[in-house]
């Protein structure tokens, strides 16, 4: 199953991104546990905000990291699709 | 001595009063009285020094937390320091008034226990008339205004045959996670075991049970799943080892590396109204005593799985040998191994002994 790029994900209920300042990591927590999001993991869901479409945040990981569109967009959808089937976003 | 990683999650004891009576409570024996129980402005600093060090998350607990007025507040300015904010509750006291109180703190995530699905199992375990109504009631209101729930079921010989309909109540209350804990043996269920100890058959089933659901529901239910102890023969990695993932304060505000181990014989328990909670972590001789492997006695000194269960739990080495430091006996290189394979089919005679003040 793969997310159509108009689609505007957020964090369910219960879920967050989240920075440890005393761990310097980035964090999704989650209900009685939290996951080390990696750098990767973590410059894409710093911009699922509940109003950024999928293609927009496509877009804009593709200029900041000067790569090319449909290998970040491979990348996006399948973190993204992967967390939507754990309940951690939605679409 | 070496640094040691800051805690991830802080468990918020904050009072041993209950209005059940549940016979495997994980309180302890001596249980702290509300005159003991330490004020408002003493927690919130004490979440303030837990954020500070490194805590995620923060899991009030009891007793049962909501019979503290204070609840909201807490949960208010634990939410303002980032902290992810869970209840574990009994659910007895949540009506619409109290849980939104409690919604509007920011409250992240409920655990709702039950007793059983049963309600004169139930009641009889929780030893309050009335008390599964009130749950089930708890359960849709939770659900009604959207706060992530977990339900938790604490098994044993008397409730296990039912776990099938444990899942099914959980999946129809719309629980996004439901907890299937084989009782643990400390404290109260310690004095209770043979009265709670399931058969091998019964957990068999009861695992299977589990597995089926899991197939059943996929991610529509997250089950966690708590073996016990009896029938293994590797010890669980308690706590995620000694002193390093999990801090426990009571409602006095002793701070504890698991909530069993005030049983710790010859050692001071440190205390949030002595010292704070970052010098404690780091520097106090209870934390320090089994922390990583240095302490480890043999078999456990030269296993290659010593930094998989850290030895197993203390509490139960002690409660089992009379030696916190002893191989944790439900692990079949113990020298003792043969302890927790007699109570495992040890007889089922008597009467519960029930969590009250009243004891010893």
């Amino acid at each position: 199953m793969s997310v159509s790029e108009d689609s505007i994900l957020k964090f369910t209920r219960g879920h967050r991104l989240q920075h440890d300042r005393v761990r310097d990591v980035w964090l999704i927590q989650a209900p009685e546990k939290a996951f080390i999001a990696d750098p990767v993991a973590a410059a894409i869901l710093q911009l699922v905000d509940g109003a950024r479409s999928l293609g927009t945040i496509i877009e804009t990981l593709a200029e900041t990291y000067q790569a090319p569109r449909d290998v970040i967009a491979t990348d996006v959808q399948t973190l993204l699709t992967s967390l939507i089937d754990q309940r951690v976003l939605s679409a | 001595m070496s640094f040691a990683p800051p805690p991830m999650s802080l468990l918020a004891e904050l009072t041993h009063r209950c209005p059940l009576a549940c016979p495997y409570c994980s309180n302890p024996l001596a249980l702290d009285r509300r005159a003991s129980e330490m004020e408002t402005k003493d927690w919130l600093r004490v979440l303030d020094e837990a954020a500070a060090l490194g805590v995620l998350q923060v899991h009030f607990s009891g007793g049962e937390p909501m019979a503290r007025h204070d609840l909201p507040e807490l949960v208010r300015h634990a939410n303002a320091l980032n902290l992810y904010t869970n209840l574990i509750t009994s659910g007895v006291l949540i009506n619409e008034k109290t849980l939104e109180a409690l919604d509007t703190a920011g409250l992240d995530h409920i655990q709702l226990s039950f007793q059983d699905v049963d309600k004169a199992g139930a009641e009889r375990i929780g030893g309050l008339r009335g008390a599964q109504q009130k749950k089930l009631n708890a359960a849709r209101l939770i659900k009604a205004r959207g706060i992530p729930l977990t339900l938790n079921f604490v098994v044993h010989r008397e409730n296990v045959a039912r776990v099938p309909e444990m899942l099914d109540l959980s999946h129809e209350l719309g629980a996004g996670r439901v907890e299937i804990a084989h009782t643990q043996y400390y404290g109260w269920g310690l004095k209770n075991r043979d009265l709670l100890m399931p058969s091998a058959a019964q957990l068999e089933a009861s695992t299977e049970a589990v597995v089926k659901a899991r197939a059943r529901f996929g991610n529509s239910l997250a089950i966690d799943y708590v073996t016990p102890d009896y029938h293994a023969d590797q010890p669980k990695p308690c706590m995620g080892g000694w002193g390093q993932r999990f801090v426990n304060i009571t409602p006095s505000g002793k701070v504890l590396p698991c909530h069993a181990a005030e049983t710790i014989p010859n050692v001071t328990f440190p205390s949030v109204t002595e010292n704070s909670l970052g010098s404690i972590w780091q520097d106090s001789p209870l934390f320090n005593l089994f922390r990583g492997t240095d302490w480890m006695p043999e078999p456990c000194r030269n296993c290659s799985l010593k930094e998989v269960d850290w030895g197993g739990c203390r509490c139960q080495a002690l409660a089992l040998t009379g030696d916190a430091s002893a191989t944790d006996p439900v692990c079949a290189r113990s020298d003792r191994h043969a302890l927790v394979m007699e109570a495992a089919t040890a007889g089922h005679d008597g009467e519960f002994l029930y969590r009250r003040f009243s004891y010893p």
